[in-house]
């Protein structure tokens, strides 16, 4: 009897008296609006586009957020300027069908779009929750300081000649039978 | 059949061909680049290793390329042998050394070989530490891209292009790790057919630059199987849609016709689809008096009312060649046949009707493209095949090849040994003859050429018929003799001299032949026909209706309330005068077209109509076949099909409103189009409940496309036409691939793909339309009939595969090819006339004349005028022959042509000099 009062009893008042010291413990919740959340770097909240350390535009208009993401929210159209840099010519975000599972961060080959801890989103119009590339674009780099696609791609751009990306030899002379 | 063991399953296999073909042609899944299935094997890229063992007993094995081992009986093989994968992942790991790590802006990007082979083969990291080869790209004209950075040196690009197309201005330059795949200088790829780099290019050094400047990846085309608008032969084509707009063709497998192959003109002259001649909107000319000639839009609802009210008389219906069979059927049911009237101009309607006759005779035959490459003694008439049909071109290059076939056979060389076959033919070709009233761009593979005007044509080909049948003299003895010993001989010709005579005589050498060749089952002779539904509206002729020039003459008389005009530029069709008075005698002229032309500004009431793209549509080819075209994309609202806006105008007292019913309804109705509702799907079980999805499974952006417009996405497009869907749902393309648009298998993204839906490499598609053929061979063989011309013109003609096609003229990047009218003459001649090269001629012909400018040819027949129209010029004007005289020059004149003819690729080495190309 006494056995089956400490088993049962005993853990039940442990219970109610953590309970209870709980209550002078340091509060978890905060007063939002008025006290803003800190949010965690890789908390996956509003998309942005990103620049690269140059300050170019960082989104080459490949399309592989749009297909990788499972809502099909994100819709683009290549565009290309005369020196031969791909940029998207529009760049849409459907925020009203968005479900911030961040695929889109993971197949981006050039860091371009990126989630961040941003979460306040809400529109009372669901119109306004359509983003375009203007809303999108960010002067920074983001997340990842240093990467830029097109030093390392060996497609000539203004700026970047051919032979002139990370690891890559000057062009090839044809006419040269030298090796 | 022989029996190969791989991985331990028997597989039966074809054993003239090679390991790799039948592991594909089985469905396995094999690496390989240099291989393609139309070019053969050379072994150079090590990519197809495989493990062959001697017999059941050896346990060890050797590693053998299997695109160049035979797959002889017996052979026991293992693709998963780990030495084997081990050798394939090494050997792309060397190819990537130098890969330029830019698939994010690369256009082959998605639908890449090189990345599916990549994949395939488990490489994924570079461990080479060393530095890139980089490379400088060269522009090559305004069809294809360049980017040799990405070049992995498989040499499939030179050996189509030289090899199979016989171009003769891309080569592999350079040597060792160097090497480069270009042009000796920058400059345009003058190939009529160096479109297919981008498909044969296993990755992404060639790509399309009309598709580039408005790129989108494959998965986010929206495509359905269509059928090339260019010209007669009936290509099956794929265009691809996004955001409203197409944005390119690429070639869609058909094992009869294309093949894997597609013109520049085919390929590249969609871009008037979004062109800003295209008319968009209906419009009407005012008859107030207060806004008397002005033109004022319609709303759509507004046109269908003008447009019922103006033609319920006496209404003329004018058909088209180039508009599909349905608007056609739809513009002759609501006119009624009394008052239906072709609109081919007067010659095409007797040659096509001739033609049809031919097709239609016992002991001939009409060669597909594919038994055309197979002809081992061609002779061509008349038919400048490169700019008027071009794919029969492209199969003539492979038809001379037949020699070396034949040579290789004799030697047991397998033909798939691509590289010993060309060593051992050498120069040695089939012979190909060629009459022609200038030099043509197949001259460099004929056996012998006649320059001739179509009076000496029809006189050599009498003789030809007379040596075939026993007394002959030089070259007509030479092409008899040919023609008699060949073992599948063919003779090519067509319509665009717009001589019966000419056509007669040519079928008389293959009437002559079958009689002296009863070995041969049927004489293969085929004519090119000029546009895409020619063949379909000279069927419908035969069902009744007039002729264009009945149809004018009872315009111009005033003897109609209306003139209905289907997609059609009647300027091009009569003379300047005929065409003038039909439309001042017509009080209401209504024109449905696609373009705005010469003609249709001139229409009182201006209907616009949906492109091939935008509708669904059956087209007939120069064989007779009927071949669906599907739509590819809903277009504008105010554009609506020819039929849809010529549906009778009590819709309930007919049910054909649909392409479909109207299909149905002709071939139930009309002798001439029995067996063409074989075109339309019959699907049985769970597959009749379902459409075939138009989007790829991995369509993207379905909620953000539009949302712009409307957050609240709308609902998918309906097609209450065929058994197509406009979503990404419905029956997968594995399950029923009767609708195949784009080639996509797992694990094979780029158009490579087409091997899993072929009964085997090259053979037919498992599941795949070949079109329905419309003529049967119900008239007896007949002999060789008299043929006497008093055609004395020396005016012929010129054709150009860019420009010379209505439409495709349009199409910015053709038009950026393509030269405007000029005067074509031969030395003697231009001295004779005091012409300049490049300088100026007036032309004129009763009360017509132009001023062009002139281009001296030396391979031209003697005392020949050749006219290029270039959609400035009315042929029929100039037809019966013409005046010239020099016009003095003017330096500035001079330069501007010479730029002008700069663009154009003529084999004529002397032109060549002396329009400073090497």
């Amino acid at each position: 009897m006494i056995q089956l009062i400490k088993d049962t009893l005993i853990s039940q008042v442990v219970t109610l008296w953590r309970v209870f010291v709980h209550a002078f413990d340091k509060t978890d919740t905060v007063e939002y609006p008025d006290v803003q959340p800190q949010m965690a770097a890789r908390w996956r909240g509003r998309i942005i586009l990103s620049r690269d350390p140059d300050g170019e535009e960082r989104c080459v208009a490949c399309n592989l957020c749009a297909v990788a993401c499972p809502v099909d929210c994100i819709a683009l159209q290549k565009a290309e300027d005369e020196e031969g840099r791909w940029y998207p010519e529009f760049f849409r975000i459907n925020f009203s069908r968005c479900i911030m599972c961040g695929f889109c961060e993971e197949a981006c080959p050039t860091n371009a779009i990126q989630l961040t801890p941003d979460f306040e989103m809400a529109e009372y119009v669901r119109q306004d929750m359509v983003w375009e590339k203007e809303d999108l674009l960010i002067n920074g780099t983001g997340k990842y300081h240093d990467y830029n696609f097109y030093r390392i791609a060996g497609k000539k751009i203004g700026g970047k000649d051919k032979g002139e990306a990370r690891n890559e030899a000057p062009p090839v002379d044809v006419r040269s039978l030298l090796p | 059949m022989a029996k190969i063991t791989v991985d331990g399953i028997i597989y039966e296999v074809n054993p003239q061909n090679n390991l790799l073909q039948e592991c594909l042609s089985h469905g396995l899944d094999l690496p390989y680049f240099c291989w393609h299935p139309c070019m053969g094997s050379v072994g150079a890229c090590r990519q197809c290793a495989v493990k062959q063992y001697r017999n059941a007993d050896d346990k060890t094995g050797v590693v053998v390329m299997s695109c160049m081992t035979p797959a002889s009986d017996g052979a026991i093989i293992s693709i998963e042998d780990p030495q084997a994968v081990k050798m394939r992942s090494n050997v792309i790991e060397s190819l990537m050394i130098s890969h330029p790590h830019d698939c994010p802006v690369c256009e082959e990007g998605g639908e890449c070989h090189l990345q599916d082979m990549t994949q395939m083969s488990g490489h994924n990291y570079r461990r080479y530490d060393f530095k890139k080869v980089t490379h400088r790209n060269q522009n090559l004209g305004p069809f294809i891209n360049h980017e040799m950075n990405r070049c992995i040196a498989c040499y499939r690009c030179v050996r189509y292009y030289d090899d199979y197309a016989g171009g003769t201005d891309l080569a592999a330059l350079g040597s060792h790790h160097h090497v480069y795949f270009g042009r000796q200088e920058e400059g345009t790829l003058e190939n009529e057919f160096s479109g297919n780099l981008v498909e044969v290019c296993p990755t992404g050094v060639f790509t399309d630059k009309t598709f580039s400047e408005h790129y989108t990846r494959k998965w986010d085309l929206q495509t359905a199987p269509s059928i090339c608008t260019g010209c007669g032969a009936g290509c099956n084509t794929t265009p691809g849609e996004r955001y409203g707009t197409l944005r390119r063709i690429v070639n869609r497998y058909h094992h009869d016709l294309n093949g894997y192959f597609l013109c520049d003109r085919g390929r590249f002259g969609y871009g008037y689809n979004s062109s800003d001649r295209r008319i968009t909107e209906a419009s009407i000319v005012s008859v107030h008096d207060d806004e008397k000639g002005v033109r004022k839009t319609l709303t759509t609802h507004d046109a269908q009312r003008q447009f019922d009210a103006m033609t319920a008389g006496d209404v003329v219906g004018i058909g088209s060649p180039r508009a599909s069979l349905e608007s056609n059927l739809a513009l002759r049911a609501r006119v009624g046949v009394k008052n239906f009237y072709a609109g081919f101009s007067a010659e095409q309607q007797q040659c096509s009707q001739a033609v049809i006759a031919i097709n239609r005779e016992q002991g001939l035959h009409c060669p597909d493209i594919r038994t055309l490459e197979q002809a081992d003694c061609v002779l061509v008439v008349n038919e400048d095949l490169t700019n008027t049909s071009p794919r029969f071109a492209l199969a003539l290059r492979q038809a001379v090849r037949n020699r070396a076939s034949q040579l290789a056979a004799d030697a047991r060389i397998p033909l798939w040994q691509d590289a010993a076959v060309r060593e051992l033919a050498q120069n040695e070709l089939s012979p190909l003859f060629i009459l022609s009233p200038q030099g043509t761009r197949l001259d460099d593979v004929a056996t012998d050429t006649f320059l001739g005007t179509t009076a000496s044509q029809i006189g050599l080909l009498g003789e030809i018929a007379a040596a075939i049948a026993g007394s002959g003299s030089g070259l007509a003895q030479q092409i008899a003799t040919a023609l008699l010993n060949a073992k599948h001989p063919s003779i090519v010709s067509g319509i665009s001299a717009g001589s019966v005579e000419l056509i007669q005589a040519t079928a008389n050498v293959a009437r002559a032949l079958r009689q002296r060749r009863p070995d041969l089952a049927a004489v293969d002779i085929c004519f090119a026909l000029p546009e895409d539904n020619t063949m379909g509206l000279a069927l419908l002729m035969e069902e009744g209706g007039g002729t264009l020039e009945q149809a004018l003459q009872r315009l111009a008389s005033g003897n109609a309330d209306a003139a209905i005009v289907l997609e059609n530029d009647l300027t091009l069709r009569a003379t300047p005068d005929a065409i003038d008075a039909a439309i001042s005698g017509t009080p209401t002229l209504v024109v449905i077209d696609q373009i705005h032309n010469a003609f249709n500004v001139r229409a009182r009431l201006l209907l616009p109509c949906t492109s091939f793209a935008e509708q669904n549509g059956t087209l007939v080819n120069y064989e007779g076949r009927a071949q669906s075209s599907h739509q590819v994309f809903p277009a504008d609202a105010a554009l609506r099909p020819g039929y849809e806006w010529l549906t009778p105008i009590d819709p309930l007292s007919s049910a054909l409103t649909t392409s479909e019913t109207i299909l149905y309804h002709s071939a139930q109705t009309l002798p001439a189009f029995a067996g063409a509702e074989k075109l339309l799907p019959a699907r049985t079980g769970i597959a009749a409940l379902m459409k075939s999805p138009r989007q790829s499974h991995r369509y993207s952006g379905r909620t953000a496309m539009s949302a712009n417009l409307n957050v609240h996405e709308k609902k998918q497009t309906t097609d209450r036409e065929s058994a197509m869907s406009f979503s990404m749902e419905g029956l997968p393309l594995q399950k029923d691939a009767s609708l195949l648009s784009a080639a996509w298998a797992p694990a094979w993204n780029s158009n490579q793909a087409i091997s899993k839906f072929q009964d085997e490499i090259n053979g037919e598609l498992k599941q795949g339309c070949k079109g329905a053929h419309l003529l049967q061979r119900s008239l007896p063989p007949q002999s060789p009939v008299s043929v006497s011309t008093n055609n004395t013109s020396n005016v012929y003609f010129i054709d150009h595969i860019f420009g010379g096609d209505e439409l495709s003229a349009m199409a910015p990047a053709i038009a950026a090819r393509s030269v405007g009218a000029y005067l074509c003459v031969g030395e003697a001649e231009a001295k004779r006339l005091g012409l300049q090269q490049h300088g100026r001629a007036q032309i004129s012909s009763g009360s017509y004349s132009a001023e062009l400018p002139v281009l001296i040819r030396q391979r031209i027949a003697p005392g020949a005028i050749g006219i290029y129209c270039g959609g400035e010029i009315n042929r029929h004007a100039f037809a019966n022959g013409v005046s010239i005289s020099a016009v003095a020059e003017d330096g500035n004149v001079l330069a501007r042509s010479h730029q002008m003819f700069d663009e154009l690729v003529i084999n004529d080495s002397v032109n060549h000099r002396a329009m400073g190309r090497g």
